[in-house]
């Protein structure tokens, strides 16, 4: 880019002294290693694994659609949701999925910008995890209208009466929000891989593959000409991306947020809520790489450094969040107002859910403080666990939010308890079988790790660094 | 087309066919290299300002869909809100996502229109050797319809400025 300094340098900032920083591909891996480890996955015969986890999942994804068949022709009541609490287990699992959807974009958008080298190993499977999730999540609120066929009153068509939307409800907005989350996820993503395809284009083998993964790379030539305005892209759209991944998720919180319902009512939601739904998404990137590293072994490309930074992330959010507990705990009480404060009092020592709120606070707050230490970020069966407590955690702060709030409001006449029917358990595990089933058709048909950015930060890349084999030679030494 | 081995010497052949007042040319490399525009004497892309014109059609398309449905077309009162200009906090959240959503579409649009792709079919794909431009190779690409271009004289220079292998490919 024009302006910036193109003197060579003669030590490169991974050896540099006093700040060094550990190389982001371990081994010196050369260009065409890379290549060839990503493209493999793509280009050989899937592990014995890969189709006992597809195979379950691919059912459950059947169980989800005869579910959906089954609701549909009988009608929401077969859902467990009804007054008082309307919002069930399908407004919780929305607002899970659509919490773990928001990692991808961070990762690509927010860490591009704050030029964080690391994300290039990640990014690529954090955006596909990203639309998995939010597809996931879509389902939720477009079968919760009731009546299926119906859905497109939420388009911004006016319907037989000629009346338009409500364009002042939070709803209206979170239909507005997702859906171009969603559609701005797809084309970051897309323009992310299109170099990446070109790549598979060029060595393939096989006709089909050939043709389909040429016709999707547009006949990509990564010339610097096309580079520069590519680049230009990437800046531009991770730079509006950025305030995207933090809206989508303060409108969701916004549904809660303007309503009148204590413990809903809240000014704190948005941030909240963002805190949460990095918090979320991260674990999920853990619980899907951890296995992807080690399977298709990317150890080089994923290393220790990517993990302890991913941990370091969840243990700052994950305090945030406990912080955004403490202090709705904190305002209920000072605020004085009698319904907010018997709200909490329920949520946390009477109610019926209590049970929930103490099962979220364990698993979202107290630990992730684990990664305080670094013998724990540095054991990946620590790792492991304490992101599957916070998607576990992740899922019952929903619940907390949602079901417990609505039970118990204003007048003790309306009282109520909820707990899902069958139906809305089968959708949910359904909708796992449908994370797992994409996530691995991604893992079998496009490159899990960005390779053209993964390219970009290796030492040899640097063309300011003439040096780089003298480099390679002292590393090479000092290991032998 | 010729190849480079490194990045470094691929940048400062660059800058050296730059000099030399050549035009049809360009470098292909798995990864943007940075600090390329600059040797090649490229300037800023002007996407960004295609996408400003994007964003800002959004953000008037919003405005105009939610004042238009809601003030002046078929006022609904809901909840006891007001209808009229002051509306204008509530209909926030759809303008931003709706500027946002046209200027991804732009970009989107925008790039594939500058960089003037699709296009499946180019004289560099009957190379073998140009498939490393997406794997691990540094290529230079001079055309042969430059006006500086003369076969004999090219060839040498390529050489003259560190190219390892020299390769003619048929247009």
């Amino acid at each position: 880019m024009a302006g910036t300094s193109t003197a060579d340098k003669k030590v490169h900032p991974s050896e540099a002294e006093g700040v060094a920083r550990e190389p982001l591909v371990l081994n010196d891996r050369p260009m065409s290693w890379i290549t060839d480890r990503i493209c493999g996955i793509v280009e050989n015969r899937q592990p014995f694994i890969w189709w006992v986890l597809f195979v379950p999942a691919a059912m459950l994804f059947g169980l989800l659609m005869g579910t959906l068949v089954y609701l549909v022709s009988t009608g929401v009541g077969v859902w467990g949701n009804n007054q008082p609490v309307a919002w069930g287990w399908a407004i919780v699992n929305f607002v899970f999925w659509i919490g773990i959807g928001h990692a991808g974009t961070l990762i690509s958008a927010i860490l591009f910008l704050t030029r964080q080298k690391w994300r290039t190993s990640v990014n690529r499977a954090a955006e596909a995890m990203t639309l998995i999730a939010v597809m996931c999540a879509g389902i939720y609120p477009g079968f919760h209208v009731g009546r299926f066929w119906m859905v497109w009153f939420l388009a911004p068509v006016p319907n037989a009466n000629a009346i338009w939307q409500n364009f002042k409800s939070p709803l209206l907005w979170d239909v507005f929000a997702v859906s171009t989350y969603f559609l701005i996820s797809v084309i970051f993503w897309y323009i992310g891989l299109i170099p990446d395809l070109a790549t598979l284009r060029d060595r393939a083998t096989k006709k089909i593959p050939k043709f389909l993964y040429g016709f999707f790379a547009l006949g990509w030539r990564s010339g610097n000409r096309q580079w520069r305005h590519y680049e230009m892209a990437y800046l531009l759209l991770a730079a509006l991306s950025t305030p995207l991944v933090l809206s989508v998720h303060s409108v969701v919180s916004f549904d809660f947020a303007t309503s009148v319902v204590p413990g809903w009512h809240t000014t704190i939601f948005p941030p909240y809520f963002v805190a949460g739904a990095i918090f979320g998404g991260f674990a999920m990137v853990l619980t899907l790489m951890l296995p992807v590293r080690k399977l298709y072994g990317l150890e080089d490309l994923f290393t220790h450094k990517h993990i302890d930074n991913m941990s370091k992330i969840i243990l700052l959010t994950g305090t945030i969040v406990g912080y955004a507990y403490i202090m709705e705990l904190f305002i209920s009480f000072y605020g004085a107002n009698k319904f907010e404060t018997d709200a909490f009092h329920l949520r946390i020592l009477s109610g019926p859910y209590t049970w929930a709120y103490y099962c979220m606070f364990f698993c979202n707050v107290i630990a992730p403080q684990i990664f305080w230490f670094q013998w724990a970020r540095h054991n990946l069966w620590v790792v492991f666990i304490v992101a599957n407590f916070v998607n576990f955690g992740m899922w019952f702060e929903r619940f907390v939010i949602i079901p417990t709030t609505l039970a118990r409001d204003f007048l003790p006449g309306q009282w109520g308890y909820y707990s899902p029917s069958i139906t809305e358990k089968l959708m949910f595990a359904g909708t796992f079988g449908m994370f797992f089933m994409l996530f691995l058709l991604f893992i079998r048909f496009l490159p899990v790790i960005a390779m053209s950015e993964v390219k970009g930060v290796l030492p040899q890349s640097d063309p300011h660094f003439p040096d780089w084999k003298k480099l390679r030679e002292k590393r090479r030494q000092a290991e032998s | 087309m010729a190849e480079f081995s490194t990045a470094s010497d691929l940048y400062h052949a660059a800058e050296k066919v730059h000099e030399a007042g050549f035009r049809r040319w360009d470098v292909h490399t798995p990864y943007p290299v940075h600090g390329m525009d600059h040797a090649m004497g490229l300037g800023k892309s002007w996407l960004s300002a295609a996408v400003l014109v994007g964003g800002t059609t959004g953000f008037l398309f919003a405005l105009f869909l939610q004042f238009f449905t809601q003030v002046s077309l078929y006022p609904t009162v809901v909840q006891g809100k007001p209808t009229n200009l002051f509306t204008m906090p509530a209909f926030f959240p759809v303008t931003f996502e709706l500027t946002i959503l046209f200027s991804g579409f732009t970009i989107l649009f925008g790039l594939l229109a500058v960089i003037a792709l699709p296009r499946w079919n180019h004289p560099l794909f009957n190379s073998k050797l140009f498939e490393k431009a997406t794997d691990d190779g540094f290529l230079m690409v001079i055309e042969a319809r430059d006006p500086k271009f003369k076969k004999e004289k090219t060839h040498d220079f390529l050489q003259e400025i560190g190219a390892g292998k020299i390769e003619e490919v048929a247009h």
